[in-house]
C-alpha cells in the first residue's frame, strides 16, 4: 500500500510539471488561437539560458553566491523569453493572422526547429546542470499513518510546490486581473476585442511572454532533475496529451489533466510496464489521450465544437 | 516562343483531362524520365547515387504519401516516421521469415501492413481534426518507436536490436551497386508517382480535397467523410510504408528504430510544406531541397567561417541546418503556402509568354 | 404560359423543434412541399430558415418531430442518405471547395454516381477513364446552362462572388436532384445578377421539374416566382399559403413586411 501511494505521489509531482507546461499551451491558444508546438523547445531554450547564465555570471562578475547566480540567471532568462515573445509576434504571428489552425501549427513547428538550433548555437549542446541548492536527501512523511512512512525526495517536493505556486499565480492572473480579462476577450473574438480597443499585438506579446515564463519555470525544475539537454523538448511535449485530455480551452482542465496523466503514466509504468518490456511511458500518455478523444472529442473539460454551415 | 499552347485544341474530354495537357510538357516529362533511366547512370558517380539520388527518390516517394494525407485530404499527421518503420520492419519479417520471398512482394507487403496501421491510427480523424489529430498521430509515432525496440520478434530476436538485409535481387538481377539501387528505386518511384497522380486527379482525389476544404459541405453532397478520410490514411500509409521498406532495404542496408523517429516525421512534413501541399510534383522539389541543403551547408558554412577566421564545427552546421529549415518553414508559410511547386508553376507561366514580359 | 402541373406532397415536415443549448431555433414547425412546385420560406433574420433547411438536409438533428420524404419517414436525416434520396442544396455563406477549380467543384456533385473503385482509378484505365469523361460531359452541360464556360478551370476561390454563387448552384444541379434547397441564392447580388439567377431557378424548375425550396429576402422575387410560401418568425410558423394570401396576412405584415403609417 505504501508503495502504491509513493507511486501516486511521484505521479502527482510529475503531473504538476505537465500541468505547468500545458498551461503555457492553453494560455497561448486561448488568447490567440495558435497551438504553440514550440512550447517544448521554449522549455529547452529557457532552461539552457538559465543554466548557462548561472554558470557564466559568477565568472564574469566575480561573485560566489549560488542564490544570487540563480536569481540573476532567472531574470535574464525571463528577459530573453520576453524578447522571444516579441520576435515571434513581430515576425511570425502578425503575418499569419487569418490562416487556419493547421498553418499556424506548422509555423510553430518551424519556430521549434529554429529555437532548437539557435539555442544550441548560443548556449552549446552538452548537458548542463541547474543547481538550485535544494536538499538532496529523501525524507519520510506521514509516518503516523503508515509504518515507516512514505519515501519521497525533498527536492521533488520543493519543485512540485514551486510549480503549484506558478500554476496558482497564472490562474489568478488570468481570472482576476484586467489584463487577464482582456486576454480572455481576445481569445473569444479577435475582431470584437480589437473593436473595443484592446491592442491585439501587445496582448499576444504578453501571452507569449507568460508562456515563456511557464516554460522557464518548468525548464528550471526539469533541468534541475535531469540536467538540461535536448531530451527536455520531448519531456515537455508530454504536455500535449495533457491538453488533449483537458480540452484545449480549459485552464482547470489543463491542471486536472496534468495530474491525471502524471499519475496514470506512473501507475502504468510500474504495474503494466514489466509485463510488456518496460519503458511504456514514452507512449502511454499519448495513447490514453487518443482513446479519450475517440469518446469525447473535446477532451474532458473542453467546449463542444459546433460547426455552423 | 517555343512554349506556346497555340493550335493545341482538345477535341475529347479525355485529352483535356490528361496529366500533361500541353504538348511541350509531355515531351519534357518523357525526356526527363528517359534521362533519369538512361542518361543519369552514364553520368553519375557512386557518391551521387548513394548519397543524393537514392535518398532523394525514396524521400520523394514518402512525401507523396504524406502529401496525399496532409496536402490533399487536409489531415495533419505527425506520425509518418512510424509508418515508414512499420513498412520497413514488416517487409523485413516477411522477407526473412518466408522462404524464397520475392523482394518486390516483401516490399509491397511492408506497405500493406503500414496501411493497416494507418487505418487504425487514422480512426481518430473521424472524431477530431487539426491539432487534436496531430497529437493522436503522435501516439502512433511513439508507440511504434517503443514497439520495434522492445518487442524482439520484429528484429528476429537479434541481440543488438538491429535489422539487416543483404543480397537483394529481382528476377535474377542483383541489386548490388549504387547504380543498381538507383534504378530499382527509380522504377518504384515512377510507377507510384503515376498511380498517385491518377488517384488525386480522379473522383477519390476530389473527395479528399472536398474533405480538406469543407467537410460539412462534403457530406451534404453525399461524400462519406469516414470513407474519404480512412482511404486517405490507407493509401498514404501504404505508400509511406513502401518508402520505409525501400529506405531500410536499399538505402540503409541495416537499420534501427531511430531511423524512423519523430525527426523523420518532421522531415517529411517539411518536404511537403516546402515542396507544396497538394502537389505531386512539389514532393520532388521538396525532397531535392531537403537532401541537397545539408550537403551544401556542410561545405558552405565552414568556408564562410574560414573567411572570417571562425571555425565552424559539424555540430554547428547541424544547428545551423535546424535554424535555416525552421526559418524557411515559417517563411514559406507566410509568403507562399503552395511552396516550391507554386514557384515552378509561376515560372512556367512566365515561360508561356517569353520572350514577352506580359 | 401553361399552368405547370404541381404534383403530390413530396416532402412533409412534422412538428420539428430544434434547440441549441438554451436557444430555441425552431418550435413545432410543420409544412409540406409538393412535387414540381417552388416553395419559398421567408421571415426576418434569425427566424430559423437556414436551420430548417439544415434539418431537412441532415446537418442538424432536431430534438423533436420528423420528416417524410416520398413516403419514408425519418426522425433524423443523415446527410448522405438525404443526398442519395435526391435532395441537393446551396448555402447561404457558400460552402464551395475553394482550393478546387469550377469543373472539379461541379464534379464532386457527381460523386454519388461514380462507380469505379480505387484500383481502377489509380490505373486510370478503360472504364475509369470513360466514366470520368461521361460525368465531365454532364458537368459541361451545366456549365453551359449557367454560362460560366470561361471560368471552368479557375480555382473557385479566385472568382467574384456572383460567379461563386452560380458554381454553388451548379454543384447542386450536378447531383441531378429531385428537390433543390436554395439558401438565399440571390443574397448580395445586383439587379442583373438577380435576374440571371431567377432565370436559372425558373429554368431548372421548368425543364427538369425539380422541386424547389427557396429561402429568400427579396420580396419581389418571392412573390413573382414562388407557388406557395411559408413564413417563419422567431422559430415559429406564422403564415403558410399562396403568395397573395400570405402578403395579406396581418401577422406576417406586422412581423416582417411592415405596415405603412
Amino acid at each position: 500500500m505504501g508503495f502504491f501511494l509513493e507511486t501516486i505521489i511521484a505521479g502527482l509531482m510529475n503531473g504538476v510539471l505537465y500541468s505547468l507546461v500545458a498551461l503555457g499551451f492553453v494560455l497561448i491558444f486561448k488568447a490567440s488561437g495558435v497551438f504553440n508546438f514550440a512550447q517544448g523547445a521554449m522549455v529547452l531554450f529557457a532552461a539552457l539560458a538559465m543554466a548557462r547564465f548561472a554558470e557564466w555570471l559568477p565568472e564574469w562578475l566575480g561573485f560566489e553566491s549560488l542564490l544570487l547566480a540563480n536569481v540573476l540567471a532567472f531574470a535574464i532568462a525571463a528577459f530573453l523569453m520576453l524578447i522571444f515573445a516579441w520576435a515571434v509576434e513581430r515576425f511570425v504571428l502578425r503575418h499569419l493572422v487569418n490562416q487556419e489552425g493547421v498553418v499556424l501549427l506548422m509555423a510553430t513547428l518551424g519556430i521549434t526547429f529554429f529555437i532548437d538550433g539557435f539555442g544550441q548555437t548560443i548556449f552549446g549542446s552538452d548537458i548542463y546542470a541547474i543547481d538550485l541548492g535544494l536538499p538532496a536527501e529523501p525524507i519520510f512523511i506521514l509516518e503516523g499513518l503508515f509504518p515507516g512512512g512514505l519515501l519521497i525526495n525533498q527536492d521533488d517536493l520543493v519543485t512540485a510546490l514551486m510549480a503549484m505556486a506558478m500554476v496558482a499565480l497564472l490562474t489568478l492572473f488570468f481570472q482576476k486581473t484586467g489584463t487577464g480579462r482582456a486576454l480572455r476577450a481576445v481569445a473569444d473574438d479577435h475582431q470584437a476585442a480589437q473593436s473595443v480597443g484592446i491592442p491585439l499585438g501587445r496582448m499576444w506579446v504578453i501571452v507569449w511572454f507568460m508562456a515563456g515564463l511557464t516554460a522557464l519555470v518548468a525548464g528550471m525544475i526539469w533541468g534541475e532533475k535531469m540536467g538540461v539537454q535536448f531530451a527536455l523538448t520531448f519531456v515537455a511535449l508530454k504536455a500535449l496529451p495533457v491538453i488533449i485530455l483537458g480540452g484545449l480551452t480549459s485552464v482547470p482542465g489543463a491542471i486536472v489533466a496534468g495530474l491525471i496523466i502524471g499519475v496514470s503514466e506512473q501507475l502504468a509504468e510500474v504495474y503494466i510496464g514489466p509485463m510488456v518490456g518496460g519503458g511504456i511511458q514514452i507512449w502511454f500518455a499519448y495513447v490514453l489521450a487518443m482513446v479519450v478523444l475517440l469518446f469525447r472529442p473535446q477532451g474532458l473539460f473542453g467546449e463542444k465544437i459546433i460547426d455552423r454551415v | 516562343m517555343f512554349y506556346r499552347e497555340n493550335g493545341q485544341f482538345k477535341t475529347t474530354y479525355k485529352s483535356d483531362q490528361q496529366i500533361f495537357a500541353v504538348k511541350q510538357d509531355r515531351i519534357a516529362i518523357i525526356a526527363i524520365i528517359a534521362f533519369a533511366f538512361i542518361g543519369v547512370p552514364m553520368l553519375a558517380d557512386e557518391y551521387l547515387f548513394r548519397a543524393i539520388l537514392v535518398p532523394f527518390l525514396i524521400l520523394a516517394l514518402a512525401a507523396i504519401g504524406v502529401n496525399i494525407l496532409v496536402g490533399y485530404c487536409g489531415q495533419i499527421s505527425l506520425g509518418s516516421g512510424a509508418f515508414m518503420a512499420v513498412g520497413a520492419y514488416m517487409a523485413y519479417n516477411v522477407f526473412m521469415r518466408v522462404e524464397d520471398m520475392p523482394l518486390i512482394v516483401a516490399l509491397l507487403s511492408g506497405g500493406f501492413f503500414a496501411m493497416l496501421a494507418g487505418i487504425i491510427f487514422g480512426i481518430p480523424s473521424l472524431r477530431v481534426k487539426g491539432l487534436y489529430l496531430a497529437v493522436a498521430t503522435l501516439a502512433a509515432q511513439f508507440f511504434f518507436d517503443w514497439l520495434f525496440v522492445r518487442v524482439r520478434w520484429f528484429t528476429l530476436d537479434s541481440p543488438a536490436g538491429t535489422a539487416e538485409v543483404s543480397n537483394l535481387s529481382v528476377f535474377g538481377w542483383q541489386i548490388a551497386t549504387p547504380m543498381d539501387k538507383y534504378l530499382f528505386v527509380l522504377g518504384f518511384v515512377v510507377v507510384f508517382a503515376l498511380l498517385a497522380k491518377n488517384l488525386v486527379r480522379g473522383p477519390i482525389g476530389r473527395e479528399w480535397m472536398a474533405i480538406r476544404d469543407m467537410d460539412v459541405a462534403a457530406s451534404v453532397i453525399g461524400i462519406r467523410p469516414m470513407y474519404a478520410k480512412l482511404t486517405a490514411f490507407a493509401v498514404s500509409s501504404f505508400i509511406i510504408g513502401v518508402a520505409g521498406a525501400l529506405w531500410a532495404f536499399v538505402h540503409l542496408g541495416s537499420w534501427e528504430p531511430l531511423s524512423f523517429d519523430i525527426n523523420r516525421s518532421f522531415q517529411l512534413l517539411f518536404i511537403v510544406i516546402i515542396g507544396g501541399l497538394g502537389s505531386i510534383m512539389g514532393c520532388f522539389f521538396g525532397a531535392a531541397f531537403i537532401v541537397i541543403t545539408p550537403i551544401v551547408l556542410n561545405q558552405l558554412l565552414p568556408w564562410i567561417g574560414s573567411l572570417f577566421g571562425v571555425e565552424i564545427s559539424t555540430s554547428m552546421v547541424g544547428h545551423a541546418e535546424f535554424m535555416i529549415f525552421g526559418a524557411l518553414i515559417v517563411w514559406f508559410l507566410i509568403k507562399e503556402p503552395h511552396g516550391l511547386a507554386k514557384y515552378w508553376s509561376m515560372a512556367r507561366h512566365k515561360l508561356r509568354l517569353w520572350p514577352f514580359p506580359h | 404560359m401553361s399552368k405547370k402541373k404541381i404534383g403530390d406532397v413530396i416532402l412533409d415536415v412534422h412538428n420539428i423543434s430544434l434547440r441549441f443549448g438554451g436557444v430555441k431555433a425552431l418550435s413545432d414547425i410543420s409544412f409540406d412541399v409538393r412535387e414540381h412546385e417552388i416553395r419559398a420560406i421567408i421571415g426576418p433574420n434569425g427566424a430559423g430558415k437556414s436551420s430548417m433547411l439544415n434539418c431537412i438536409n441532415g446537418v442538424y438533428k432536431p430534438q423533436e418531430g420528423s420528416i417524410t420524404f416520398r413516403g419514408q419517414t425519418f426522425k433524423h436525416m443523415n446527410s448522405r442518405q438525404v443526398a442519395e434520396l435526391g435532395v441537393a442544396r446551396t448555402f447561404q455563406n457558400l460552402a464551395l471547395f475553394k482550393g478546387m477549380s469550377v469543373i472539379d467543384n461541379l464534379m464532386t456533385g457527381r460523386n454519388l454516381r461514380i462507380k469505379s473503385n480505387l484500383l481502377l482509378q489509380a490505373l486510370r484505365w478503360g472504364p475509369a477513364e470513360r466514366e470520368e469523361s461521361e460525368h465531365r460531359e454532364k458537368v459541361e452541360r451545366i456549365i453551359d446552362f449557367l454560362e460560366i464556360q470561361a471560368h471552368r478551370k479557375t480555382p473557385v476561390g479566385q472568382l467574384p462572388y456572383g460567379l461563386q454563387k452560380r458554381v454553388d448552384l451548379g454543384r447542386a444541379l450536378a447531383m441531378e436532384p429531385q428537390v433543390l434547397l436554395l439558401d438565399e441564392p440571390m443574397a448580395g447580388m445586383n439587379v442583373e445578377e438577380k435576374q440571371d439567377m431567377c432565370r436559372f431557378v425558373l429554368d431548372v424548375n421548368d425543364e427538369f421539374g425539380t422541386t424547389i425550396v427557396l429561402i429568400e429576402h427579396d420580396m419581389s422575387v418571392v412573390m413573382d416566382i414562388s407557388d406557395r410560401v411559408v413564413v417563419l418568425d422567431y422559430g415559429k410558423k406564422i403564415g403558410d399559403g399562396e403568395p397573395d394570401e400570405v402578403r395579406a396576412n396581418p401577422d406576417v405584415i406586422s412581423a416582417y413586411l411592415g405596415t405603412s403609417h
